[in-house]
């Protein structure tokens, strides 16, 4: 069976929610929408205070190209424009609304009707990516990279495969697996829309093999309706997930050091939460406020996965699962090795938002480092063949020239060298803060480069 | 809300391995080869290896305590305990009590504790200590009990020469004493050498015992097999290439690899952690070196035993190693079809 090559740990699955058809969660009584939401320029606010909304109203315009709108997920009044500290821990400029029942946008088609490329034949490559980029679509792994823009490759980079990411390497997390399970139809022709968007002919889904039902499940419609898109089990491994592994993994060929990308080896790699996505915005005409969140921990009373309208308070979720337990350590927005620790619990979902982790207060703390024993356990964890323990160091030292010849700013944050140190040795927040001033010091060195105007 | 929420950075789990593990899962493989040893040599091995890990971890905690005044417990972290197992089977099982708290002083007083204590040592302490001795008490330390005189042999055990004491007398002699170790060392069994019931220092003598350690350590994930396959492969490749050069001055393969430290020094001194390179490609490189300068520092040198000072010689070249050779970055491994 196929795995990415260099390193990889294997945390404990612990995916508790794997059999909780997904339900429908409550409307918040006011929701909240900060302005940014994904990689690049934050979106514009077009609303104001008094301002009534419907499902689907855009309330905010894109900033860039690199940067996506932000709909409603709920029909209201804009309650105030303000800010909202947001699962990253920082204020951010955002949208407060009030919901008053929930009326939609009238352009948005809501039958459960399946509607497929055959059925809209006329859809031009640009249609569809046209269609993707008004409709806010981002990643929806939890780095929220701007969709229509991996469709349009630099010039002289040539996509030839979509490969969708339907591997959910991380622990706890099963929103991809229950979306699998219940829209698998929208999910392949999401991903025959992207493989149109990107010109491409040939897609691959890779699935780790913990979820056999869901590889079953696709691999048979495939079969019977998709001769293009094939399915590959995966030998589960973390941090399959991410970009450059997964391409490893699938198609075996790795991404060269920054600043070369995906595309620069022929694949275009999208998230399978963002193939239905792409499916509702393309054939539904709906634009992306929602989303499935799965709230699990292992003191929960019911781990659940819930289809969320954006906005919502993280809070009402965990209520809808039992409520916040007494012994509450920690709450995680996302997944254990690469979520976001939260400050407080009224953070609102957003299009990152994968999941909310519950953790007690025994598994929320850090065991206490010991001196470095040299074992090297993390050189062997590192999924890009980097030395963990040399950078954290180094960065400790602040030896900047060091760690950017050892190639720092390749390192992918995914925390394996951490999981793994029997140390206990805290070298990914060493590691974050020699790669930030790296990339800093790469910028300000491009930027005095630079001609001058 | 009432209690206020935990806050870090990811990850916000743990593999659970820890130091400790590390460190006991070690000992626990060192069981096997102890048990072989007792049998061979009788309780000398037992009351040898107590004595040095007493003393190792009395020294530790006493430096830790009265002169660095730090409050942690790092005797907890285990690493004391194996530093004195390994440097007791480095040693004969026959040897004075008082020369082992000398060596034990020197492993972890001198090379372990006065460069910043586990983690930041350059020199495998075990080995520095039985280097210490070996120069300072050479005749104690090359005075090996022979096996099988009963559990109750301590220090009143007959002595005589190890299989290695013959290949070098063979490489270095002439005329009839050249000729009587020609005829020993061709009436060695080789089960003899493999299951230990030959003299040598206490826990070198079993192979079979060392390697089921290995397979322990291996099975754990406590070391990969980079640092003993390469040494060992070396060292049989080496010695068989000389052998077929010449057979009536070198000893052959099995006798090299069986007869001394190899495997004790290959499976548990080599791969000591701190003392050994980070990436894989390092690793083999050390195990490799390792394996020349052991071949070259029998043969030719004025020791019958060159693993020890082989190990040593590359603890030194270790942070050249690391600088030199790093690990495979991703993007550079070539796309397969």
């Amino acid at each position: 069976m196929k795995t990415f090559r260099i390193g990889g740990v294997h945390p404990a699955e612990n995916k508790l929610s794997a059999n909780q058809p997904i339900k429908v969660a409550e409307l918040p009584k006011v929701a909240v929408y900060p302005m940014g939401q994904h990689i690049g320029a934050p979106a514009k606010c077009i609303v104001a205070k008094g301002d009534k909304v419907k499902v689907g109203t855009m309330i905010a315009e894109a900033g860039g190209f690199v940067s996506a709108p932000i709909f409603s997920g709920v029909s209201g009044t804009v309650l105030k424009v303000d800010t909202v500290i947001d699962a990253s821990g920082y204020a951010k400029p955002a949208v407060y609304i009030t919901v008053e029942g929930d009326e939609w946008e009238p352009t948005i088609d809501r039958s459960e009707a399946l509607v497929t490329l055959k059925d809209k034949p006329e859809l031009t490559p640009e249609d569809i990516v046209n269609k993707i980029k008004a409709a806010g679509v981002v990643g929806m792994g939890g780095a929220c990279f701007p969709t229509h823009v991996k469709l349009c490759p630099p010039p002289g980079a040539k996509p030839e495969w979509v490969i969708i990411n339907a591997v959910e390497c991380e622990p706890y997390l099963t929103a991809d697996h229950r979306l699998m399970l219940e829209k698998a139809d929208e999910i392949l022709v999401g991903v025959d829309l992207l493989m149109k968007g990107g010109k491409v002919t040939k897609g691959f889904i890779g699935i780790e093999e913990n979820k056999p039902d869901a590889i079953a499940l696709l691999t048979e419609k495939c079969k019977a309706n998709y001769p293009n898109i094939e399915v590959v089990p995966l030998k589960t491994k973390y941090p399959q997930g991410g970009e450059k592994q997964l391409i490893d993994a699938v198609v075996a060929r790795q991404v060269p050091a920054p600043p070369a990308i995906p595309v620069n080896v022929g694949a275009i790699v999208q998230n399978v939460g963002t193939a239905y996505a792409v499916y509702e915005a393309v054939m539904k005409n709906k634009p992306l406020f929602e989303r499935i969140v799965t709230v699990t921990g292992k003191s929960l009373k019911q781990p659940s996965n819930f289809l969320t309208r954006m906005g919502t308070p993280m809070s009402q979720l965990i209520d809808a699962c039992g409520g916040l337990p007494e012994d509450t350590g920690k709450v995680i927005g996302g997944g254990p090795m690469m979520g976001k620790a939260l400050v407080n619990i009224e953070v609102p979902i957003c299009k990152g938002s994968s999941g909310v982790l519950i953790m007690n207060n025994k598994e929320a703390r850090r065991g206490e480092p010991l001196p470095c024993i040299r074992c090297a356990k993390c050189v062997g964890a590192c999924p890009m063949g980097l030395e963990p323990y040399l950078l954290a160091t180094c960065s400790g030292k602040q030896m900047w020239e060091k760690v950017e010849a050892e190639e720092i700013t390749s390192c992918i944050e995914c925390g394996s060298c951490q999981f793994t140190c029997p140390s206990n040795r805290p070298m990914l927040d060493l590691i974050r803060m020699g790669k930030q001033t790296v990339m800093g010091i790469i910028r300000a060195r491009q930027a005095a480069a630079a001609p001058k105007k | 809300m009432a209690n206020k929420l935990i806050v870090s950075l990811s990850p916000h789990v743990h593999s659970g391995d820890s130091v400790q593990k590390n460190m006991y899962w070690v000992c626990i493989a060192l069981i096997p080869a102890l048990l072989c040893s007792f049998i061979s040599f009788g309780v000398g091995a037992i009351i040898t290896t107590a004595i040095s890990v007493a003393a190792c971890v009395f020294f530790e905690w006493a430096i830790n305590k009265f002169m660095l005044k730090n409050p942690k417990c790092t005797v907890c972290d285990g690493s004391a305990i194996l530093t004195g197992i390994l440097l007791a089977f480095n040693m004969p099982s026959n040897i004075q009590p008082w020369i082992i708290i000398v060596g034990a002083l020197f492993a972890i007083g001198v090379v372990k504790m006065t460069f910043g204590g586990l983690g930041c040592n350059l020199f495998n302490p075990a080995l520095a200590g039985r280097a210490f001795l070996l120069i300072s008490f050479p005749v104690d330390m090359t005075t090996w009990p022979n096996p099988g005189q009963g559990f109750g042999t301590y220090l009143d055990a007959e002595t005589g020469a190890t299989p290695l004491a013959l290949a070098k007398q063979l490489f270095k002699t002439t005329g009839a004493q050249h000729e009587e170790a020609l005829r020993q060392i061709t009436s060695l069994e080789w089960s003899d050498m493999f299951f230990g019931n030959r003299g040598g220092c206490l826990g070198e003598v079993c192979a079979a015992a060392l390697i089921l350690g290995l397979i322990i350590l291996l099975v754990k994930k406590v070391i990969t097999w980079h640092i003993p396959v390469s040494i060992i492969a070396t060292v049989a490749v080496l010695s068989s290439i000389l052998y077929v050069s010449n057979p009536t001055a070198y000893a052959s393969a099995p006798v090299e690899l069986l007869s001394g430290g190899l495997f004790l020094g290959a499976i548990f001194m080599a791969t000591d952690y701190v003392t050994s390179p980070m990436s894989p490609k390092g690793q083999l490189v050390y195990g490799v070196a390792i394996g020349v300068l052991t071949v070259i520092i029998r043969t030719y040198g004025a020791y019958p035993e060159g693993m020890s000072f082989a190990i040593l010689i590359m603890n030194a070249f270790v942070p050249l190693i690391n600088n030199k050779f790093k690990p495979k970055r991703f993007g550079e491994v070539p796309a397969k079809k």
